[in-house]
């Protein structure tokens, strides 16, 4: 039963992962972050309940407060961006270079 | 053997306890005229004048308290103060010796200084001339009056810094700077032998006071090599061969500066030196000893050759300066039989080399500053004062019969036929020699045609010169008789530096005495058929190899920048190469490198989000892999 869980877990990263390597537009960038952090997630409730404690699940938490403080402070570097460049692509923030 | 040195007395009170006034007052002169500058410039000739013949008073009283001593107590040691704590008290030693050269330094200084006042008034730094003047005199009077090496040393290193700034006094020419410098450079390595020999006395012996160091009656190699590094000391001082050169350069002083430093005191601080250790590292009949008299003997030839040839009468006067030491070398080479005669020829010289420098100085005051014999001729009858003292200056030299060159340096070439007969009729043969170019330089000056520049007006110098020429010159009349017969000086003297067996009796028809009048006699007449009877040209012929040879002071020069200065500039060379292709290129190459590999390396750093991400993301499997191979996951 374990494994399946965490076959699921693996490919969420691996789309997660994909998707912040392939896609351009920032949201999409972002949403594909949220995915990753929820896979790991996922692998953490599995694995405690595997294990019989909480302590996996407590982390699921920290990691949700974590995602949800940087999906705030994100959208808005992304908004402001947006604002000041008319795109939302990330190639084209890319002047913080050598 | 000789009899022992007298040992020496503290001594505290009286004049003998103030000697210390001696240094001080023209060190206060010449502290005041430096720091207070233009202020002074109106009565400093007249404080360094009145400073320098307060230290005279000085010492005369000092002498006449000694003199009041018995003879085996004429050795006075003044503690001053702890200089360096468990290692040097600085202190005074007044003995026979010491006093001797304070009251020729400051008589002849004084003297000296009077005649700067006529001599130098046109020149718009007379003040700083006086400040140097009584710099100097301070520290020659602490080389002498010290009772230890290192107080010694610190006069010695003091009279090189006044003979520097004196010979470049006019430094606007820049043969002056030059001639300085040079002088400067070579008493240095005169200096390092000094200091090498005060190291070795103090490693071996364990102290540098004259009162501790015990008279020695044979040498070891320890002594020889102390006595040999005293003596490139002695020779860088004095201008002996090899470190001669710098001598005739430095007449680009001011006159009275080549009388006082170049000819009587300075110069002499070599002979000083030798006799003053004599007894420690120069026994009689040791190794150290026969080098000094080889030198003595070696210099006294070849300054008199230079002598011979040079028409900058300044120079010739350096040459014959050279050789006169070189006699005094000579005498200090033979021990205590030898040292009253080189002791009395320095004092003797001290008077009549300073009556020929102030005269020649006076003849060129008169002659718009014209150092060229051939430009001069026929100055008899207009400098009649000026000649009548360079002429006794010149039978003094030559050693005419009575004259006081004559017991001296008669005194010296009897001891050294005695004891070393080779060298010692080398000095006779000097003396011809000397003979020659002291009569050419009279003949050119002051006998012939006139060959003046056009524009020459000569003239009897005012009184202010005159006056101390005639007072030197009556030194250069009597002092040597006064000296040498019955033996004065060299009993004043044998508290200090001994005594030999039998004393010498002065002979007036011994064979050496008999074969020098000769050959000066030949000497003078060779002179006077060459430039007194026939004509001199007035500009310099051509000359034999002979001359050439000693006009240019015996490739002494040329010996010098063949050995030294070529190699050393070509090792300068080596090393500056070596610095900017081998240090400079490692630091630089280092840095081009760096700065090379981490130009490339930045290109890294695109701007790409993506990219970073890509990054993070094959390093977290590299390492993720990493660890599951090592198997520890």
């Amino acid at each position: 039963m374990t494994t399946h869980y965490l076959i699921l877990s693996g490919l969420l990263f691996a789309i997660g992962a994909m998707g912040v390597l392939i896609r351009r537009n920032a949201i999409v960038v972002f949403m594909c972050v949220e995915l990753m952090l929820n896979a790991c997630n996922l692998a953490f409730v599995t694995f405690s309940r595997q294990v019989g404690n909480l302590e996996g699940q407590i982390i699921a938490f920290f990691v949700m407060v974590v995602a949800a403080a940087e999906v705030v402070v994100g959208l808005a570097i992304i908004v402001t961006i947006f604002r000041t460049r008319r795109s939302a692509s990330v190639d084209d923030a890319n002047l913080l270079k050598y | 053997m000789e009899s022992h040195i007298a040992e020496i007395a503290q001594h505290t009170g009286g004049v003998i306890g103030l000697s210390w006034l001696m240094i001080a007052f023209p060190l206060v002169g010449a502290f005041v005229l430096l720091v207070f500058g233009r202020f002074t410039n109106r009565w400093g000739h007249l404080l360094g004048v009145a400073m320098s013949l307060a230290s005279f008073a000085v010492a005369v009283l000092a002498f006449f308290e000694l003199v009041g001593f018995g003879e085996e107590q004429r050795r006075r040691a003044v503690h001053l103060y702890e200089f360096i704590p468990g290692m040097v008290d600085m202190g005074l030693l007044i003995d026979p010796l010491s006093i001797s050269f304070a009251l020729l330094i400051t008589g002849v200084g004084s003297l000296i200084h009077i005649y700067s006042i006529g001599y130098m008034s046109h020149d718009e730094h007379r003040r700083r001339f006086f400040a140097y003047l009584n710099l100097f005199v301070a520290a020659m009077l602490l080389l002498v009056l010290a009772d230890n090496y290192v107080g010694l040393f610190i006069g010695w290193e003091g009279v090189g810094l006044a003979s520097y700034l004196l010979i470049g006094f006019w430094q606007f020419k820049p043969s002056a700077a030059v001639a300085a410098k040079k002088a400067f450079v070579v008493n240095r390595v005169g200096d390092f032998g000094l200091l090498v020999g005060m190291f070795l006395i103090w490693t071996t012996f364990g102290t540098l006071a004259f009162g501790e160091l015990q008279p020695i009656t044979s040498e070891n190699p320890t002594t020889l090599a102390i006595g040999l590094l005293l003596l490139l000391g002695a020779c860088g001082k004095s201008a002996q061969l090899p470190l001669q050169s710098w001598l005739l350069d430095a007449m680009e002083g001011p006159t009275p500066v080549s009388a006082l430093i170049h000819a009587a005191t300075m110069v002499t601080a070599g002979v000083y030196l030798v006799v003053r250790s004599g007894a420690f590292f120069f026994p009689e009949g040791s190794g150290a000893a026969l080098a000094v008299a080889i030198v003595g003997a070696a210099t006294l030839l070849a300054g008199a050759i230079i002598g011979c040839a040079k028409d900058d009468i300044k120079k010739g006067l350096a040459g014959s300066t050279m050789s006169q030491i070189g006699y005094m070398m000579l005498g200090a080479g033979l021990g205590p039989a030898g040292y009253a005669f080189a002791i009395g020829h320095l004092i003797t010289h001290g008077f009549f080399k300073a009556d020929l420098f102030l005269g020649a100085g006076s003849v060129m005051h008169g002659m718009n500053d014209e150092v060229d014999m051939r430009k001069y001729g026929g100055l008899r009858k207009l400098m009649p004062i000026t000649f009548a003292t360079f002429f006794i200056g010149y039978l003094a030299i030559i050693g005419f019969p009575l004259l006081s060159g004559y017991f001296t340096k008669d005194g010296i070439i009897e001891t050294a036929v005695h004891h070393q007969p080779i060298l010692g009729w080398l000095a006779v043969l000097g003396a011809g020699i000397t003979g020659f170019y002291m009569s050419r330089m009279v003949f050119m000056t002051f006998f012939g045609q006139k060959r003046w520049a056009d524009d020459a007006h000569p003239h009897e110098s005012p009184s202010v010169m005159t006056i101390p020429l005639m007072i030197l010159s009556l030194g250069a009349l009597g002092l040597g008789a006064y000296l040498v017969l019955s033996n004065r000086l060299l009993l004043f003297l044998a508290p200090a530096v001994g005594r030999p067996e039998e004393l010498p009796a002065f002979h007036f028809t011994s064979t050496p005495g008999l074969a020098t009048l000769a050959l000066v006699a030949v000497g003078a007449a060779f002179a006077w058929m060459r430039y007194g009877r026939a004509e001199v040209p007035s500009v310099q012929p051509r000359g034999s190899f002979l001359t050439t040879f000693a006009r240019r002071d015996l490739y002494g020069d040329a010996l010098n920048e063949s050995l030294f200065m070529r190699p050393g500039q070509w090792l300068t060379r080596l090393a500056v190469y070596f610095d900017n292709r081998g240090i400079d290129g490692i630091v630089n190459g280092l840095a081009a490198g760096i700065g090379g590999s981490s130009g490339r390396l930045r290109r890294i750093q695109t701007g790409f989000a993506r990219t970073y991400a890509l990054s993070i993301l094959i390093g977290a499997a590299l390492l993720t892999g990493a660890l599951l191979l090592v198997g520890n996951i």
